[in-house]
């Protein structure tokens, strides 16, 4: 326990030490770390744009594929588009257009939609302890714009320093304009464009998911924690839980995470305690 | 045909379901101290879930194992890992991991 303390204490020192600018070596370095694209000359706005460009790179073509499926569902332009303008959850679209396709009942889209987006809440709830200073409205809004994708960068970027709330917030309206723009591409050339396959875009999301990973894991419990809840979202996908592989194994792997540091402290401690009583 | 008009209630339908609980978690969360265990528990959700989004996407397809040479996603995530790795960067490791699907696809005709 101790020792958990003790990390958030030296976590929460790296969050004001970022806060104040971008001169501590520390944030200085994260910042090599998370965000090739930007120097910080630039303005945020800027910075914020730049960062989101390998999630335009994949919303692009995903957004493209909505489009052509919602349209081959019979959904109108308008709608077509409402969809991606509201909603914005790329996996629920695509689900929900195969649905519409099928004439499921309104409620049972809806109810879908829910479960496939339920793990949302865990990605809110992972990102609050960094955005204590914010208002009820910029959260709202912010909140808005929370996709796997967007989450993946933040909170990388969140654990290092806090960016700017133009940054944040460019980074996040670039994201989901890049989805609006490519389900209107799908949506209105759909048919005529040749397959995105050869650019190898359909896998910019999972090799940028890929970097953000390596990126998280800093000690030995993170690297357990990575592989057995991946372990069991692949062992509860082959089981066929479906929507739910990924919040389950997600509060899973959390919760062996804590254990873990946890037994270590204890461990610790207990060795701490031994080597007085020797001294003694 | 469907009525366009019941497409979007239910379009706002979805809208509710999904927005809530994006914001609500914030809204409660940010504006009290948590108790430290829940922090510790939190600070793993990152690493958890993009572990359980990604692995599966590597390793199955259409709901099976699929670790043979045509399953590109999982060969070229090696080399992308590595970069990741060594280099820290998102831009090089995003680049490393299109290009060896773009050259599998180009070059072996898999994937």
């Amino acid at each position: 326990m101790a020792r958990i303390s003790a990390r958030c204490a030296s976590e929460r020192g790296v969050v004001v030490r970022g806060r104040r600018g971008d001169t501590g070596s520390i944030s200085k370095a994260m910042n090599r770390l998370t965000d090739s694209a930007g120097s910080s000359g630039r303005p945020a706005w800027v910075r914020g744009i730049a960062r989101a460009m390998p999630i335009v790179m994949g919303y692009i073509p995903i957004g493209f594929a909505y489009g052509v499926l919602a349209q081959q569902a019979g959904l109108s332009l308008f709608n077509t588009l409402a969809m991606s303008a509201l909603v914005y959850a790329g996996s629920a679209q695509l689900i929900a257009a195969g649905l519409f396709a099928a004439a499921a009942p309104a409620l049972s889209i809806v109810a879908t939609t829910f479960v496939v987006n339920l793990r949302h809440m865990l990605f809110s709830a992972a990102l609050s302890p960094y955005l204590k200073g914010w208002r009820k409205w910029e959260l709202a809004v912010f909140a808005y714009e929370l996709t796997d994708e967007s989450f993946a960068l933040h909170s990388v970027r969140f654990a290092a320093n806090a960016p700017s709330k133009i940054e944040v917030g460019a980074l996040n309206l670039t994201a989901q304009l890049s989805w609006i723009l490519g389900t209107w591409l799908g949506a209105v050339v759909g048919g005529h464009i040749a397959d995105v396959r050869p650019w190898a875009l359909d896998y910019t999301l999972s090799a940028m998911f890929i970097a953000l990973l390596v990126m998280q894991v800093k000690h030995r419990v993170e690297v357990v924690v990575a592989l057995l809840t991946g372990l069991l979202a692949v062992a509860l996908t082959l089981l066929k839980v479906g929507q739910w592989s990924v919040i389950l194994a997600t509060m899973a792997g959390a919760t062996i995470g804590v254990a873990l540091e946890l037994l270590l402290a204890k461990r610790v401690a207990d060795q701490d305690a031994a080597q007085q009583e020797g001294a003694r | 045909m469907i009525s366009q008009g019941r497409v979007f209630v239910t379009i706002v339908g979805m809208l509710v379901v999904t927005y809530l609980p994006r914001v609500l978690p914030l809204w409660l969360f940010s504006s009290r101290a948590l108790p430290p265990l829940a922090i510790a528990w939190l600070r793993y959700v990152p690493v958890a879930v993009l572990s359980a989004m990604l692995l599966p996407s590597l390793v199955l397809d259409e709901g099976r194992f699929a670790l043979g040479g045509h399953n590109l996603y999982f060969w070229a995530a090696i080399p992308t890992f590595f970069v990741a790795w060594k280099t820290r960067s998102l831009f090089a490791s995003v680049l490393v991991g299109m290009g060896v699907v773009a050259g599998a696809r180009a070059l072996l005709n898999i994937g």
